[in-house]
């Protein structure tokens, strides 16, 4: 079952014959995704790792309609390539790139608002339906099916918890990177929305980091909808006030999105929050026993 | 990027939101020269901190003489660590009502949103959730009249003021979408028997549409490291303490420096040189990192874009190069981590697989030095 993507999902590349794109198209086709084109204006008629490549959306399209698609456009030109991919009538989009300009992520969701199209992203590491597909460039190795569902704001830090799942033999249904900018498509509760009504899910790992308050609407959703265990761990205990730690989810300000009002939040909802990555395994194993 | 509130007032002219006539001076004699021209003034140190009204870096003057004064007096004086290089002289408006107005993004919206208040000033940040009315925008549609009425009628405006308001806020809106606008708060602004006037400026404009936007001059605020940091493109941010920690991401080098502190140790700095970085880039990394002396190195390492025999590349190049002598922990996982290993065991160096060891080694390290 697994949730947004799976082995059926034909997927397009914007962005194939560039340095990021041709390799994770390599990576991607290794991992099993049906990755069916590659557009790059101007490179039409080439071919990346045995996938064709277009001049246009569209023109992909006219051969073979891609269900997905998986952006790799330097961040200037994402939101045309984004719009472009939302025309042709893509409904689930990846954006790949960090540093797209807030107002053009602002249109870009918008359009997908009004065409009912799921966008993941931007600035995120993308998604992966354990075994059957990967749209992203999250290290294969580590996702391997089972039955966690697993949604995060970072990417590495995600990486690091699937790992240490994977090394206890926990696998995971779907591994949902919402991206670390402050406008994104999907927020936790729409992921987490997915995984309770997804049967094959039996918990979900949460992974968050101080700044905004997305943890916090988590919570109140995990508080009022959820009926299966969540499991959560969160980054920037030690960090200051006032910095920004690298994106802009990262940072305190006025008092708000600290890591105290987190904790308990998740905590009063009826979550387990892990004090380390490594503590996560043993409290899933817990939580899912435990059903 | 903050601007200076000068450089917003600048740009909200173009835009045809009203501000107060001023005068940008350096020193005090032009302040005094400004405040010949225009009589009863309000001068106002241009720095990026808020507060400054509290902190005495706004003064009021009704002659050349005392406004020269004045101005020496806040050229001197430090405020949230700066001191200002310009003042604002302006002609002091008479203000019968301060009023409260922003436009930001509100990210769960995924929409900018429009902020008003009819009780603005100084304490904002204190007004109840009820008097401060939040509006966003759907960008398909713009800001149009129906919500700036709907808006009014939610304060309790209506008459002149509604008229002000339905001149106004497309304005703000429009300025706020075209010049790339994180923030655009006019707080107070003013309202003047000749109408509203801003009688502040505090704009955020996106680091990442700069590129946009060629005319506006680059403003920094950060030490010299950090400048040098933002012209690699690297995250970084100074702390206090003796392990310099490098990661790949934001939320993992977070974690790291979390588990630093679990361990007993301090992080000496934040370094995330991001994803997909090549060579020369983590070269560079290093390089700024060992230039901070610090006692050990973490450098810990997930590779998904990013690839562990880059990684390993960049840090054996550098050893050769420059030489590593102080003590360094090791982690590499991830895209391409069986080359990267190899890597690093032809050049001697050992490297960890789980986060946890790494970093309780960087800790014993920094206990043995």
């Amino acid at each position: 079952m697994a949730i947004y993507i799976n082995d059926k999902t034909r997927v397009l590349v914007q962005g194939i014959t560039g340095n990021q794109g041709s390799f994770h198209t390599g990576q991607m086709l290794a991992y099993g995704t049906r990755v069916i084109g590659g557009v790059s204006p101007g490179k039409g008629g080439q071919s990346v790792e045995g996938v064709p490549v277009y001049n246009t959306v569209f023109e992909a399209a006219e051969k073979e309609a891609a269900d997905a698609s998986i952006l790799f456009v330097p961040a200037p030109f994402a939101k045309d390539a984004a719009l472009e991919a939302l025309a042709a009538g893509i409904k689930i989009l990846v954006l790949i790139p960090e540093h797209i300009p807030l107002q053009d992520a602002m249109d870009i969701m918008a359009q997908a608002r009004q065409n009912n199209a799921v966008v993941v992203g931007p600035n995120t590491f993308g998604l992966v339906s354990s075994g059957a597909s990967k749209i992203g460039i999250m290290p294969n190795q580590y996702f391997v099916p089972g039955p966690i569902g697993v949604v995060s704001r970072s990417g590495t830090l995600c990486y690091e918890i699937v790992g240490h799942l994977t090394d206890n033999d926990v696998g995971t249904t779907t591994v949902v990177g919402l991206g670390g900018d402050r406008v994104v498509g999907l927020h936790f509760i729409d992921v987490l929305k997915e995984f309770e009504n997804d049967p094959e899910t039996k918990a979900v790992v949460l992974v968050g980091e101080i700044g905004g308050s997305a943890e916090e609407e988590a919570a109140a959703f995990i508080d009022s909808s959820m009926t299966k265990p969540v499991i959560a761990y969160l980054a920037g205990k030690s960090a200051p006030p006032g910095k920004r730690m690298g994106h802009a989810g990262a940072i305190i300000e006025r008092g708000r999105g600290t890591f105290e009002s987190k904790v308990e939040a998740l905590t009063a909802a009826g979550a387990k929050v892990a004090d380390l990555p490594t503590k996560v395994p043993a409290l899933v194993k817990a939580a899912i026993d435990g059903n | 990027m903050k601007l200076y509130e000068y450089l917003g007032k600048e740009l909200f002219e173009r835009y045809g939101i009203p501000v107060p006539v001023g005068r940008v001076v350096e020193n005090a004699d032009q302040a005094a020269k400004a405040a010949a021209e225009l009589n009863e003034v309000v001068i106002k140190s241009q720095v990026l901190t808020g507060k400054r009204g509290k902190a005495g870096g706004i003064s009021f003057a009704s002659s050349p003489e005392e406004a020269k004064k004045e101005a020496e007096r806040i050229f001197s004086m430090e405020l949230g660590g700066f001191t200002a290089d310009k003042l604002l002289v302006e002609e002091k408006v008479q203000i019968e009502k301060e009023i409260y107005l922003a436009l930001t993004v509100d990210g769960a919206a995924q929409r900018p949103v429009v902020l008003v208040s009819l009780d603005g000033g100084m304490d904002v940040e204190d007004v109840p959730e009820e008097r401060m009315i939040r509006w966003p925008v759907d960008v398909t549609v713009g800001l149009q009249s129906f919500m700036v009425r709907e808006i009014c009628r939610k304060l309790g405006v209506e008459g002149s003021l509604q008229k002000e308001f339905l001149k106004l806020m497309p304005k703000v809106y429009k300025f706020f979408r075209e010049m790339d606008a994180e923030l655009a708060e006019i707080n107070p602004l003013a309202l003047t028997p000749n109408g509203l006037v801003a009688a502040d400026a505090k704009v955020t404009i996106d680091d990442d549409a700069l590129f946009r936007h060629p005319q506006l001059p680059r403003i920094k605020e950060k030490t010299a490291l950090e400048l040098k940091a933002e012209e690699l493109d690297l995250a970084y941010v100074e702390l206090e303490g003796d392990i310099a920690v490098m990661a790949n991401g934001a939320g993992i080098t977070m974690a790291t420096l979390d588990m630093v502190q679990h361990y007993g140790g301090s992080p000496a700095n934040f370094l995330d040189f991001g994803g997909g970085a090549n060579v020369e880039k983590t070269s560079q990394a290093l390089e700024l990192l060992l230039g901070t002396n610090p006692k050990v190195l973490l450098i810990n390492i997930f590779g998904g874009i990013t690839r562990c025999d880059v990684v390993a590349e960049a840090f054996s190049r550098v050893r050769e190069t420059k030489g590593i002598e102080l003590p360094v922990s090791f982690r590499l996982v991830g895209t391409n981590e069986t080359e990267g290993r190899a890597i690093l065991e032809k050049a001697g160096i050992k490297s960890f697989t789980s986060m946890d060891e790494a970093v309780s080694h960087a800790v014993d390290l920094l206990n043995a030095s």
